[in-house]
């Protein structure tokens, strides 16, 4: 192995922020994180195991206990659900002779586990193998890719078989698809020569930048929307004597995909933008999370950094300008949707459990490491490149009053043209299932499970902006034919899995949803259990830390609003006083049961 | 008469019973009638009730007792304005008690860890019924050394659930009063209030525990 615990704490600096990096060392060594192995890391560390495996278990994708010699993680979405994901998963348990969430089959190979949106909606069912990623799989693909693993070859080997460089774009290419359908105005237009552009903005005063980046009215790509030109301000007016950019590609929203595209077609666009954001809020320190699902870019980004830095992009008194030292690091993260929340996110790049902060300060007043911080979205950061390229005139003339410029949608469900869309704020939900070629369409997934689900019938004038149908990016479109209410209910699962549990609205209160839709599935439902569910709504939205609990009622909500009819249609009628929630016959069937079960040891 | 032909065992609502004298069915006229009673509880909310104290007297020139815990008997004759419920529902005979309660009383009110939320007899929950009948009957400690192995079972006695849920699972309750067992000055609270045609107001000063 050539690998111990020293060696590990040696190369990250015996410096605890760095956990999350040193936890993937262990894991890519042994397979999963030994107890000796971690009490080393430990004590090397001063702490104690135990608070290493209580870090590490806050991760999907951190084990400490052995698996199968192969983890196989196939993405369980909504969207994969429509193409194939039920034979594909029997598929795999067949050729594995492993059961998901189960132990590994019996020769040791293969551990199949079950594993939200992978980022790939527009190429599902998709699955990773430790980090290697397949798409598109068929029952038959699946047949084969075991068949080669069982023969002995790589995970590795058998994705890139002509043994493409990593830090190639072909080697990315080659694994996953980018499906850009449209080019410009902000993005994909062309190649941008950034070195001229950095240039042109350090002979900015950093004023003078935060200045643009006001008048072009952006607001963050990442979800909230809040004014970046406002939260560049209060962070460069944040005392500290370091500052940090962070880039947040935690790209967690099931159904979004277009950070990942972002990094693989116009990498150094958004890099440019942490470079301006670096200079115009004082920071020196930039790292990007990068969510571990996206792993088989790492080597990529880091080319793309480096010959950066061979360009004076990056690094010491840049362009030669003396004090303005920035540089940039990968941050991989070890796979939870709440690490996207930037208090969450700022924990875990300091070797946390991703629990998100109580707010404020925030994080432009006291973020990683307590300094002055500044996040923002893969998105944003591309945009800011091409509005200090165009002008802020010239971005602030596109969308609507509110939300200025462009949005990037990534688009899939049923539709015949998957992929990304940059389109302007204002355009119309019909305009936008027009352009995708959406069939037979009855509803859409707008901003993922945290967003809404809207009708089309009755929605469709209504404009993708944030002063009306906000969006993060996922845009999910569901034909006449799917279950809706299924489909709640997948997204509730989601959300109750990835709760950190911190807050007892947000932990209890959606496993009580799903229980509720759960109910009304089985026909076990009446009027009154959704006026508790809306309840329970109303307490987990007011009473959440964080955006997560804030949202994660929203699949019900939207629905319960846009589709009153999948939760009436299967109302019982309750008989007498007993609530029709009260299943009698569950009731009373235990005790039968649990006799038969007893017959043998009884006289 | 069972259809096998043995004798049936009677509730005690079924018990015959002298009628009150007349001087007290005019005394209790014009009062509010309250009921209690106890489910799969252990009777500590239900002795809650008389930790009011001498405050009873007074209260009961406002309320009659129609049926309490106390009597055991578990039909109401007649209408109530409140109904405590001690425990929560872990056999058939807590179910239809409790839809008999629901159905004869305007307000119903949750009483208690055990009615509020399965308390201590839903740990068995965790276990399952069968661990736990054969925990109780067959490897219990107190067993009887060569005692044939016997899990009680008979018509006559009402079927365990398969888990034990609390109250308002199964009916709708009104209030919850909560604590194991809650404060006497919570009761009073609750019932000063109903007696007097408030709207019940319980401080958290007397339902907080930390
Ligand atoms: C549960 C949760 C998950 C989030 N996930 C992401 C994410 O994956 N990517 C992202 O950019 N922002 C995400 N956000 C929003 C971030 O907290 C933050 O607002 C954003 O990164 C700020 O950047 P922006 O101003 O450029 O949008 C998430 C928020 C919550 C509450
Ligand atoms: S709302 Fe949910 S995810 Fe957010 S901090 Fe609270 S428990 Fe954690
Ligand atoms: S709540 Fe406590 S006191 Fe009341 S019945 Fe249950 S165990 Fe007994």
């Amino acid at each position: 192995m050539g690998l111990d615990a020293d060696a590990v704490l040696t190369r990250h600096g015996r410096d605890r922020t760095r956990l999350l990096d040193m936890l993937w060392d262990i894991q890519r060594a042994w397979g999963h994180l030994p107890e000796d192995v971690v009490a080393g890391i430990a004590e090397g560390l001063g702490t104690t195991a135990n608070d290493i495996r209580e870090t590490a278990s806050f991760y999907h994708f951190f084990h400490t206990t052995p698996g199968g010699r192969y983890r196989i993680y196939l993405a369980d979405t909504v969207v994969a659900r429509m193409r194939g994901y039920d034979e594909v998963r029997a598929r795999l348990e067949q050729e594995t002779g492993a059961t998901f969430g189960g132990p590994p089959d019996p020769t040791g190979s293969f551990s199949l586990l079950d594993t939200p949106c992978v980022g790939l909606s527009d190429q599902e069912p998709a699955m990773l193998v430790d980090s290697v990623v397949f798409t598109r799989l068929r029952p038959g693909k699946v047949a084969d890719i075991i068949a080669q693993l069982r023969a002995g070859a790589t995970p590795e080997e058998v994705a890139n078989p002509a043994g493409l460089p990593h830090d190639d774009v072909a080697y990315v290419d080659h694994l996953v698809e980018t499906n850009v359908r449209t080019k410009g105005p902000v993005f994909f237009r062309y190649p941008t020569d950034y070195r001229s552009l950095i240039r042109d903005c350090l002979v900015l005063t950093p004023e003078q930048i935060n200045e643009r980046i006001s008048e072009s009215g952006l607001r963050g790509r990442g979800g909230a929307g809040f004014s970046t030109g406002l939260k560049w301000q209060l962070c460069r007016s944040a005392r500290g004597e370091r500052k940090h950019v962070i880039c947040n590609a935690d790209e967690g929203e099931p159904g979004t995909f277009k950070d990942r595209v972002l990094l693989t077609r116009s990498p150094k666009q958004v890099f440019a933008g942490m470079v301006i954001a670096a200079y115009a809020i004082g920071a020196s320190n930039g790292i990007v999370y990068l969510r571990a699902e996206y792993s088989y870019l790492i080597d990529y980004l880091q080319r793309q950094l480096d010959e950066m830095r061979a360009d004076g992009l990056l690094g010491p008194a840049m362009m030669g300008r003396k004090g303005f030292d920035f540089d940039i690091r990968l941050q991989v993260g070890g796979g939870s949707y709440v690490c996207g929340e930037e208090s969450a996110l700022i924990e875990s790049c300091e070797g946390h459990r991703g629990t998100p902060r109580l707010k404020p300060p925030f994080p432009a007043q006291r973020g990683f490491l307590g300094e002055p911080t500044c996040i923002d979205n893969v998105e944003s950061f591309a945009t800011i490149a091409r509005i200090l390229e165009e002008g802020p005139e010239w971005f602030r003339a596109m969308g609507t009053a509110d939300s200025a410029g462009t949005r990037l949608l990534s688009v899939a469900g049923d539709c015949s043209r998957p992929g990304i869309y940059e389109v302007e704020w204002g355009t119309t939900l019909s305009a936008v299932l027009e352009l995708v070629g959406a069939q037979d369409p009855m509803a859409v997934q707008v901003a993922g499970p945290s967003g809404e689900c809207v009708s089309v019938a009755a929605d469709g004038a209504r404009q993708i902006a944030f002063e009306d149908l906000a969006c993060n990016g996922a845009f999910t479109v569901y034909g006449a034919q799917r279950d809706l209410l299924g489909i709640v209910r997948e997204h509730l699962k989601f959300f109750v899995d990835e709760s950190c549990g911190i807050c007892v609205p947000c932990r209890v209160g959606n496993t009580e949803l799903l229980r509720g839709v759960d109910r009304v599935m089985a026909g076990h439902a009446a009027h009154a259990d959704l006026d508790e569910m809306v309840r329970w709504s109303q307490i987990i939205r007011g009473a959440s830390r964080c955006g997560l609990g804030a949202t994660s009622p929203k699949p019900f909500l939207s629905t319960l609003q846009r589709f009153p009819d999948i939760y009436r249609s299967r109302f019982r009628t309750p008989h007498g006083v007993m609530l029709a929630s009260y299943d009698l016959d569950e009731a009373l069937a235990g005790y039968d049961a649990a006799m038969r079960e007893l017959e043998e040891d009884v006289s | 008469m069972t259809p096998d032909g043995a004798a049936r065992v009677h509730a005690s609502h079924e018990l015959p019973a002298t009628p009150p004298p007349a001087q007290t069915v005019e005394a209790r006229a014009g009062k509010i009638p309250i009921a209690t009673i106890s489910l799969c509880g252990c009777w500590g909310c239900t002795l809650s009730i008389l930790d009011l104290d001498e405050r009873i007297i007074p209260l009961l020139d406002a309320v009659t007792i129609t049926r309490s815990s106390l009597t055991d008997i578990k039909r109401i004759s007649g209408r109530c304005a409140v109904g405590f419920v001690e425990g929560g529902v872990a056999n058939e005979e807590n179910i239809e008690t409790l839809e008999h309660f629901r159905e004869h009383c305007d307000v119903l009110i949750s009483v208690g860890a055990c009615s509020i939320w399965g308390g201590i007899p839903s740990l068995r929950n965790t276990v399952g019924l069968a661990a736990c009948l054969r925990e109780a009957y067959l490897d219990s400690p107190t067993r009887v050394p060569g005692s044939p192995p016997i899990i009680p079972r008979h018509e006559e006695i009402p079927r365990l659930t398969t888990t034990v849920r609390p109250c308002h699972e199964v009916v709708h309750m009104d209030y919850f009063i909560s604590g194991c067992p809650p404060d006497g000055d919570a009761v009073f609270s609750v019932l000063s209030d109903l007696a007097a045609g408030r709207p019940v107001n319980l401080p958290t000063a007397i339902t907080r525990f930390d």
